[in-house]
């Protein structure tokens, strides 16, 4: 793509076009109030648009359940009410009938969490081969690793399950004996069936990113004598934290969201089942209980807006342009 | 849940991380010991097999096996292409077909196009990082729980009782007649489809606008010394600039799309005409015991993404041949 090629600046004539740039960013900068008004307006209206069923909700998930089924959420200051009640019972009642989301949340993070970390390092290391360590055959497996995105999932369900089911058990139940403490359904298959499914999109998006890091850096490092693991750790690793910190967010948001995998593998026990998983259970069988629901949505939302909040920072302009030119 | 389960928990989460990273580190360091002769052979080995181990026992394998469930019936006897017949005749089926090809078409396309422009309208203005979160919340909301924030919308009561869902209030208020959304055919699958939408428009704009903003500035203002307007920058500059990432953009959302079954599931599961494939198959394949017929659907699934598959290797082809 010719149009990416950037002339470099000359260095004697560097300063000159740096004020020059200055100049045209502020005259920019009046020019966009004065002319996209229409614009900002456009994405105001987006902006709301997008925001407003989640605020019902989360209003009506503070509203006593009286008031939730029989006004709308807008009508809240002709029909004031405020209560914690709700949360209160979708996370801590005992009684049989209420959600009890307290351990379905702890499953959610135990599963989300190593099965964000093992496809991170494990797609890394293979992305790392593809893109620096010089084999046969490197293009066309890497073109069906690629590939392999679309098998859906759904493909490859019942047959992993009987293999699970095969050799997976009897190792759980061995723990278990040892271990009483973990229960013989445990998180197991869970991660490794993430882990498998994120693996050819992690390889590509990590690829993607690594094989963009300079040449000359890492063939200095070995001709230095340092091996492909230190080149990897010391070198690729730390350059590559904008791709893994993006790339980790995504699957860690991904799996939180799963219901399928879960729904397969995970037995629905409170030992192991998601907080998704309970979700989809209580909309089946309560799904007019609106105080229940409203809350029980939220509680599953909070983890993924601090992951996102307080990650957002990787999302900063030119991931590589930053890198290669700093 | 009591203390010893939390703590059941909590071991098997730290066990497992420590023991894979003891793994990982234990082979590293061997490798680094191992003798000169084949150590690159090694190396590559370490970096490589657990991803390709992983994938072939795990994905590859697996989908041999279900390729084949799609030739058999329910009891594994050779049927030949009878599931596959049953799919292409059977009006409930025929209507799972088309609606996965307007799901397909419609996603990608208003999902990009609304967070291509919504990233271009944000981009430099003040207060940009609250205007992308508000539309990125919902890519941070699971399918499940996005499912009931648009059930909630949808939400219908009967007679004289007051709405209390937005959508059925906002027909009040014009005079019209609230409607059963989710039960009424066709309406419902687009109604189904703005979920989606509202969920991937995130994705589309985070990545579009850290595209955006990866366009050298000095082309920008090149183009805008020459004269030209907003709409010609965007169009000349612009576009050309960020077309690998509009490709991601799209073929993701659209493989996204094509895999869509957890806001079938919580909505409507599939009822009122408004099943997909990848609903069908989990209905068949898990509920009604009818493997094969789930195995053939996947498989017609795997055919309709095969395009776009070959559209994203030829971009990526054309990129590793550029460096």
């Amino acid at each position: 793509m010719s149009d990416n090629v950037v002339d470099l600046p000359i260095p004697g004539t560097a300063p000159a076009v740096d004020t020059r740039a200055e100049v045209a960013t502020k005259s920019t900068r009046v020019k966009r109030r004065l002319t996209s008004r229409r614009a900002t307006v456009v994405a105001l209206a987006i902006a709301v648009l997008w925001t407003l069923p989640t605020f019902g909700l989360f209003i009506s998930s503070f509203r006593p359940a009286g008031l939730i089924s029989t006004t709308g959420w807008w009508t809240i200051f002709q029909n004031p009410g405020f209560t914690l009640d709700n949360y209160n019972e979708v996370l801590f009642s005992t009684s049989q009938s209420s959600p009890q989301l307290g351990a379905y949340f702890v499953n959610s993070l135990a599963i989300a969490i190593p099965a964000t970390i093992f496809p991170l390092v494990l797609a890394a290391m293979a992305a790392y081969a593809f893109a620096w360590i010089k084999f046969k055959w490197s293009g066309g497996l890497f073109v069906l690793i690629f590939a392999l995105q679309i098998v859906p999932l759904q493909l490859a369900l019942i047959p992993l399950l009987q293999m699970f089911t095969q050799f997976l058990r009897p190792g759980q139940a061995w723990v278990h004996d040892l271990i009483p403490m973990i229960p013989e359904q445990g998180y197991l298959p869970v991660w490794i069936a993430h882990t498998i499914f994120a693996l050819p999109l992690a390889i590509f998006l990590l690829h993607n990113f690594i094989s963009e890091i300079p040449g000359e850096v890492i063939e200095a490092a070995r001709v230095d004598g340092a091996s492909h693991g230190q080149v990897f750790f010391r070198i690729v690793l730390p350059l590559a934290v904008p791709a893994l910190a993006s790339f980790a967010i995504f699957q860690f948001l991904w799996v939180w969201n799963d219901l399928l995998v879960a729904l397969i593998f995970s037995g629905g026990t409170p030992d192991v089942a998601p907080l998704t998983q309970r979700l989809a259970e209580l909309t089946g069988t309560r799904g007019q209980d609106w105080q229940r629901l409203t809350a029980a949505a939220f509680v599953s939302l909070v983890v993924p807006l601090i992951v996102f909040f307080s990650l957002q920072r990787y999302f900063v302009r030119g991931l590589l342009a930053g890198s290669t030119k700093g | 849940m009591t203390t010893a389960d939390l703590l059941g928990k909590i071991i098997q989460v730290v066990a497992a991380l420590a023991a894979f990273s003891l793994v990982i580190g234990l082979v590293l360091f061997l490798i680094d010991k191992a003798p000169k002769r084949g150590r690159d052979y090694w190396q590559l080995a370490f970096f490589l097999l657990p991803a390709v181990i992983l994938l072939l026992v795990g994905l590859i394998y697996p989908a041999f096996r279900t390729t084949l469930l799609a030739f058999s019936n329910s009891s594994g006897d050779w049927v030949g292409a009878e599931n596959f017949i049953w799919m292409f005749t059977q009006p409930a089926a025929l209507v799972t077909l088309g609606n996965t090809v307007i799901w397909v078409i419609c996603v990608p396309i208003i999902s990009t196009a609304i967070g291509l422009a919504y990233a271009m309208f944000i981009d430099k203005s003040r207060g940009e990082k609250y205007f992308k979160a508000l539309v990125f919340m919902p890519m941070a909301i699971s399918f499940v729980g996005a499912g009931i924030i648009w059930r909630f919308v949808y939400d219908y009561k009967s007679g004289g009782n007051e709405q209390i869902g937005l959508l059925n209030q906002i027909m009040v208020w014009v005079g019209l007649e609230p409607v059963q959304w989710l039960q009424s055919s066709p309406i419902n699958t687009f109604l189904l489809i703005v979920v989606m939408i509202w969920i991937q428009t995130g994705f589309a704009m985070v990545i579009c606008s850290a595209a955006i903003k990866g366009v050298p500035a000095e082309q920008i203002e090149a183009a805008q010394l020459d004269g030209t307007n907003p709409w010609q920058r965007f169009t000349n500059v612009t576009l050309p600039g960020i077309r690998g990432s509009l490709v991601v953009v799209i073929t993701t959302i659209s493989i996204a799309t094509l895999k869509v079954f957890d806001i079938v599931r919580t909505m409507t599961a599939g009822n009122f005409n408004t099943s997909v494939i990848a609903n069908e198959m989990y209905t068949q394949a898990f509920r009604a015991g009818e493997q094969g017929r789930g195995a053939a659907l996947a498989i017609v699934l795997f055919l309709l993404v095969l395009p776009i598959v070959i559209y994203n290797v030829r971009i990526l082809r054309q990129q590793r041949e550029i460096r």
